[in-house]
């Protein structure tokens, strides 16, 4: 819906930000009006956090002015933001996880009775009240660590509107939600806007942007290149935009030539962290020259079979077996020197070592193997040379191998991890989540990645919470619910409506 | 390929690097020397003539010099075993405990074994003695991989059964003739010798030193160490073993506050006496956090320490300052190693990236 005869909100004109060596934002003028969902699409470095931090008080522009509510203003920290009605939504939560909602919304602008005793009687209430008002359903006196990730994150909305912020800044807010946790995002978005709250919304996701956004905004190397109605624009020409040459959204690939099977899944049951049954009898087969797709909201046992899978979790009964030979019960180490390659779900947690430099994570998985070790003595050339090769070719960003892993965008520690675990002789390739929160040029180069190796006879078992990765992607796909594969489709049967419905528990 | 204005180029990298690693350490120092000096001047005595008597006491004969390295010795070996253990995530308080074991068992192995030669026993006596620390460091390494208990509790527990252990074998089975509670001498052919004044055991806490940045940074143990301290959850991905390599980290530790221990008793008193070795694997906390957990940096810190120890009777001799102001100096510069923001704000340098010293992180 065009919103641009309404009154103008927040107005940027002329913003510049630069870093020692760096043009952050270049001349940025943007107009965000009342009631109006502005989304922000760019790949991770294109500026879009520091236009942000800019809007919210956390940086000074270099040059240029904000305009809010037809006032000019200077702002020296967020407090000047707030007291304007700027909330901001983080992409990592500021919770305390300890504490109950009403505790966390009211930390820092406390309701007290005297004396300075709190008054949470008053406090529940008011979050009762606003959760009511813009349809968050949020129950006041729950413990944050208790909550999901959705529900964690409408408690920073309602902290934002309880310091009365009618114009919010998401800063990537599906980044961390499944699919249906964003849906009802959306639904809380156009909530809020038909009580005339604006938003700011930044993502890297096309679909998104296409659904929810009234307006767009595009920026590219700190630029604002374009602008676009959703209704004019495309998946591909918005990813044009964004990145600045031609980019191939669909996976490009040949038929399969399935060969003999080089994973071999039997009636496996596994149990999650809490001691429950996860994963409850699953039965799949992967293929050499293969890519088999698992499919399914996540928490439906996915974690569980790719843990028990590379050894990192214990199966309770039945059998996996890689080339022949049965693996059920071996330790990381022994999965990894038959030849399977793991991409870690949580890149940060399981994937890198954030302290260590890029050719120090990229031996993580052989740094005890000659060239790079003889006996206990580590060759730090040859670690360096690795890295140095690995770099170049997978195009990881800066190409400085003494770069610290954690000073890496997402994207790019992405990259490290494919770059290590592609450098070692597979069979097997267990790549779960592989594009989760990257952008588009990094997720188009991952995809390519895992065909090519595909194409060189490797088994690939892909487990997405995108869809439209899977669909991508496999050449077959499994999908799962409630810790069984309840179908499997090839790539031809499996339309999006076929399998969500199927991913919903529903037979399809 | 290396011009000349390549090394050049080279040197004043390394400088760099050199500064941001040891500027706060270096200005903490003088600013608790300065502190000190308040101090002093509020308490009526001279700053300069008390500081310049510590530094005659420290380094002014070659008697004070060689006081000095014997006081930094095993200052060297307690702040290596709590840096070595940090760099694999751990907090090990326990260096007091195994540096008494250590010291205890150096001297049984010293005076329990008679007719070896000196090129057999010594090395007997110390590598004995450091393998016992080993031993004892080990088990709240243990008690850790398999349930999960903090080693901060377990440490400070073994401390005490190490000192009431110890203070019982000295007592008890191990006692000397006569009324002392204590162990009797050392052979002859166990003790560490001193070369003129400078103690031979110095050299071996340099070595140790060496070594032990070696371990961490050349080879695959240590590596494996450092992943497991940064990230257990990518080293049991990566198909580390993460128990085993939490004990091992835990020995090695302990090896080093043993080794401290053996060289005191076997260098230094001679036997194993209760009371001569308490707090010395306390003050290797110090020495550490002073040395940012580098080990070749806990080299001079220990000198430092061991620089103010040795020189505190001078000072209190010379210019009548009470030696419990080189307490206060050592905690203030704990203090403002620690708080290192003060220092980072006074010299305006940025904090180095990746290997920030946090010992809270410990806590998990």
């Amino acid at each position: 819906m065009n919103k641009t005869n309404r009154p103008i909100v927040l107005e940027a004109k002329g913003l510049t930000k630069r870093f020692p060596g760096v043009l952050a934002n270049d001349n940025i003028n943007l107009k965000l009006h009342q009631g109006e969902i502005l989304a922000f699409l760019g790949e991770n470095g294109a500026g879009k956090s520091t236009l942000m931090n800019m809007l919210y008080g956390l940086y000074t522009p270099t040059e240029g002015e904000i305009w809010i509510k037809g006032e000019k203003v200077e702002m020296s920290n967020p407090g000047d933001a707030i007291d304007r009605g700027v909330g901001m939504v983080h992409q990592h939560f500021q919770l305390v996880p300890v504490m109950t909602v009403a505790e966390n919304v009211m930390l820092g602008s406390e309701i007290t009775s005297g004396g300075g005793r709190l008054n949470m009687r008053k406090a529940i209430q008011n979050v009762r009240d606003l959760s009511e008002q813009y349809g968050l359903a949020v129950d006041p006196t729950a413990v944050i660590e208790d909550l999901p990730v959705g529900t964690q994150q409408r408690v920073e909305i309602i902290k934002a509107l309880y310091r009365h912020a009618d114009i919010l800044i998401l800063d990537e807010p599906t980044a961390v939600l499944t699919p249906q946790e964003a849906n009802e995002l959306f639904r809380i978005m156009n909530d809020l806007t038909a009580q005339n709250v604006s938003i700011i919304f930044i993502t890297h996701k096309l679909k998104e942007v296409l659904s929810v956004a009234d307006r767009i905004g595009v920026l590219r190397s700190g630029q604002m290149v374009g602008t676009a109605m959703p209704e004019d624009s495309t998946e591909t020409s918005l990813a044009e935009l964004m990145v600045g040459r031609n980019v191939i959204l669909q996976v490009e690939k040949s038929p399969s030539k399935p060969k003999e099977p080089v994973l071999q899944i039997q009636n496996l049951h596994v149990r999650d962290d809490r001691g429950h049954a996860s994963v409850e009898g699953v039965d799949l087969e992967v293929r050499a020259g293969e890519i088999v797709g698992i499919a399914g909201v996540e928490g439906n046992g996915q974690r569980e079979l790719v843990e028990a899978l590379t050894g990192l979790r214990h199966a309770d009964s039945g059998k996996i077996i890689i080339d022949g030979r049965e693996i059920t019960h071996f330790n990381p180490r022994q999965i990894t020197e038959l030849g399977v390659a793991h991409i870690p779900e949580d890149r940060e947690k399981h994937g890198l070592v954030m302290p260590y430099t890029l050719s120090d994570n990229m031996v993580l998985n052989k740094y005890f193997k000659a060239p790079y070790a003889k006996g206990v003595i580590m060759h730090h050339d040859k670690i360096d040379q690795n890295g140095q090769v690995l770099v170049k070719e997978y195009d990881v960003r800066p190409p400085n191998i003494h770069a610290l892993a954690q000073n890496l965008s997402g994207g790019n520690k992405q990259k490290v991890i494919v770059a290590r675990e592609f450098s070692t002789p597979t069979k097997l390739l267990v790549a779960a989540q592989p594009t989760r929160g990257i952008d588009v040029g990094s997720i188009e180069f991952i995809h390519k990645q895992i065909v090519a190796q595909r194409d060189q006879n490797v088994a690939v078992l892909v487990v997405s919470a995108e869809l439209d990765e899977v669909l991508g992607l496999a050449d077959r796909i499994a999908v799962m619910f409630d810790g069984r594969i309840v179908k499997i489709l090839s790539a031809a049967e499996a339309t999006r409506e076929r399998v969500g419905l199927l991913m919903a528990g529903s037979e399809a | 390929m290396t011009t000349q204005t390549d090394s050049k180029a080279n040197i004043s990298q390394w400088l760099m690097v050199f500064w941001r690693s040891a500027a706060v350490p270096l200005v903490a120092v003088i600013l608790a020397l300065l502190v000190g000096a308040i101090i002093l001047l509020i308490s009526g005595a001279n700053p300069l003539a008390a500081y310049s008597a510590l530094a005659k006491g420290a380094f002014g004969t070659p008697i004070a010099f060689g006081r000095t390295l014997e006081k930094a010795t095993p200052l060297i070996l307690g702040g290596l075993a709590v840096a070595f253990a940090f760099k694999g995530g751990l907090f090990n308080i326990g260096g007091q405990g195994q540096l008494l074991v250590g010291a205890i068992v150096a001297a049984a192995v010293g005076f329990g074994i008679d007719g070896l030669p000196f090129i057999i026993h010594m090395p007997l006596a110390l590598l004995v003695g450091s393998l016992a620390g080993a031993v004892y460091g080990a088990i709240p390494g243990a008690l850790k991989a398999y349930t999960g208990a903090h080693e901060v509790i377990t440490t400070i527990m073994l401390n005490f059964i190490a000192i009431n252990l110890t203070d019982f074998m000295a007592n008890g089975p191990w006692k000397d003739e006569g009324i002392v509670a204590r162990t009797p001498a050392i052979a002859e052919a166990a003790a560490i010798p001193t070369w003129g004044n400078i103690p031979i055991g110095f050299f071996f806490a340099v070595v140790a030193a060496l070594a032990t940045w070696y371990l961490l940074y050349r080879t695959t143990i240590g590596y494996e160490i450092r992943t497991v301290g940064f990230n257990s959850n990518a080293a049991k991905y990566a198909g580390i073993g993460v128990s085993y390599t939490i004990i091992l980290t835990m020995a090695i530790s302990g090896f080093l506050a043993g080794m401290g221990g053996a060289i005191e008793t076997l260098g230094v008193v001679g036997r194993y006496q209760p009371g001569f070795n308490a707090g010395l694997g306390f003050d290797g906390i110090t020495i550490a956090l002073l040395a940012r957990t580098n080990p070749i940096g806990v080299i001079p810190a220990a000198l430092l320490v061991g620089a103010m120890q040795a020189g505190s009777s001078q000072m209190q001799f010379d210019a009548n300052v009470p030696f419990q102001i080189i307490d206060v100096i050592q905690a203030l510069i704990l203090f403002f190693v620690s708080a290192d923001m003060i220092v980072r704000w006074i010299i305006r340098v940025k904090p180095e990236e990746g290997e920030q010293v946090t010992l809270s992180t410990s806590w998990g």
